[in-house]
């Protein structure tokens, strides 16, 4: 007989119900139980990023927590970025300076830079690249990952009141 | 792939999860799920049961009492990177920490998942052999504390029963007033270490050393704290002489060697980063002393 819980989860804003099986990690709820795609799952072990969401407003791989972890707590995907099809400052600022090529590791690369560009408005280029070790990128050379972070970042202080 | 079938407990409180450790066979805890989370997917590990420490927030806590550290077990490492009162009392940790995993991973990850699983390239592994740690077990049987020098067997084995789990450690404060160095090599920045090492100096009155450790990980089983070497920095000058005296010995000290390096290349590191971590910790000594 299967371990099976049922929990309920802020997703993006939204409170999401489902009973699963407690051996089932956050990004595959995410992807098989609420259909959110934009998660992407690269290495299953947490070294590649792919599947970086915000917990509770922090960085997480979800790969490596299970999704019965998550039950009354705050999950943050690469859908609540854009808001009516219009993709936000950050997101405009990697199709801006070539962030993406493939996209497979963008989503990652969004939600690690969403967590970092809130606690540090003014980063450096070396903060940059340091919070970014921990999201794999093998098509960029990261150069256009680097650049975007940093117009983001610009253009959100600009956008500050 | 995906974990194997487990029961999944998620206890309370701490005698709830040391009840449900001593009852179920083949029974894991699960701590920030850095390390155990991977090797669950990749089915290297299987247990029965799994119990899950995250909502025991009794061991969670950073205090100073009396003299020392207290850093529970299941403090993020986030919590401690953060901490004013680690950088205040005991700046080692933040200097190990720069170097463990990345934000996402010390987001989640925890000090005592870390020291349990005892990876010995680990840095929090390094820090708590050169801080001579006191690690505190619990099981229903009772507590009981265990040096770190006891507490790191071999490989990714500590000395906890199958029914104890570790609730937290204690650190002595006297290191606030050493210089500090954490240095090492990986290959990548994030990655365990090939070699690290970290090094605590204090001074005396005619600014020779007056009590050095160093420890040293990645060469064995467990971090190695080379006491000879210890030994004879004490009462040496201030000096690179005195540094590269050190090194040379390290390089000799026993390393193993596995697919990726050998153990005359980890023996180099050795010594190499013996020297810069004294240097660096030559450095901030002599900051304290002049402060």
């Amino acid at each position: 007989m299967a371990d099976t819980r049922k929990i309920a989860v802020n997703v993006n804003g939204t409170m999401r119900s489902a009973t699963i099986e407690t051996r089932m990690t956050l990004v595959d709820f995410l992807r098989h139980e609420l259909k959110l795609t934009g998660t992407h799952v690269g290495c299953e072990h947490g070294v590649c990023g792919a599947c970086t969401v915000l917990v509770n407003g922090n960085s997480a791989r979800a790969c490596l927590m299970l999704a019965v972890q998550c039950d009354g707590q705050e999950v943050a995907t690469v859908e609540s970025l854009a808001t009516d099809k219009k993709l936000n400052v950050l997101q405009q600022a990697f199709q801006d300076n070539h962030g993406l090529q493939c996209g497979f590791c963008t989503p990652g690369m969004l939600m690690t830079l969403t967590e970092f560009l809130r606690d540090h408005p003014e980063p450096g280029e070396a903060q940059v690249r340091d919070v970014l070790s921990g999201n794999l990128c093998r098509c960029t050379g990261y150069q256009g990952i680097i650049d975007a972070a940093l117009d983001a970042a610009k253009k959100m202080r600009e956008a500050a009141p | 792939m995906k974990p194997a079938p487990f029961i999944y407990h998620d206890p309370q409180n701490l005698s709830e999860a040391v009840n449900l450790l001593a009852t179920n066979e083949n029974a894991r805890v699960l701590a920030g799920g850095q390390s155990l989370m991977p090797m669950m997917n990749f089915r290297y590990v299987m247990p029965d049961h799994l119990i899950d420490l995250n909502k025991v927030s009794e061991l969670s806590y950073i205090r100073v009492e009396g003299g020392t550290l207290k850093i529970g077990a299941m403090t993020r490492q986030r919590d401690i990177e953060f901490s004013s009162e680690i950088g205040k009392h005991c700046p080692l940790l933040h200097a190990a920490l720069a170097h463990v995993g990345h934000r996402q991973t010390r987001n989640r990850g925890t000090l005592g998942g870390s020291l349990c699983h005892q990876d010995p390239s680990a840095e929090l592994v390094n820090a708590a052999a050169l801080l001579g740690a006191t690690m505190h077990a619990v099981s229903r049987r009772g507590t009981r504390d265990i040096p770190f020098a006891d507490f790191a067997l071999a490989y990714m084995t500590t000395a906890l029963e199958s029914d104890e789990l570790l609730s937290g450690i204690t650190l002595t404060l006297s290191i606030k007033s050493m210089g500090y160095a954490f240095v090492e090599f990986a290959r990548r920045h994030g990655d365990f270490a090939i070699v690290a090492c970290s090094a605590l100096l204090s001074l005396d009155a005619q600014g020779s050393i007056a009590d050095a450790s160093i420890a040293l990980s990645g060469l064995n089983h467990a971090p190695t704290r080379p006491a000879a070497i210890e030994q004879a920095l004490r009462g040496q000058p201030l000096e690179a002489a005195t540094f590269k005296a050190a090194a040379a010995e390290a390089e000799k000290l026993d390393a193993g060697a596995d697919a990726y390096v050998t153990s005359a290349y980890r023996q180099h590191l050795a010594r190499v980063l013996t020297y810069r971590a004294l240097e660096q910790a030559a450095a901030r000594a002599k900051e304290i002393q002049h402060g």
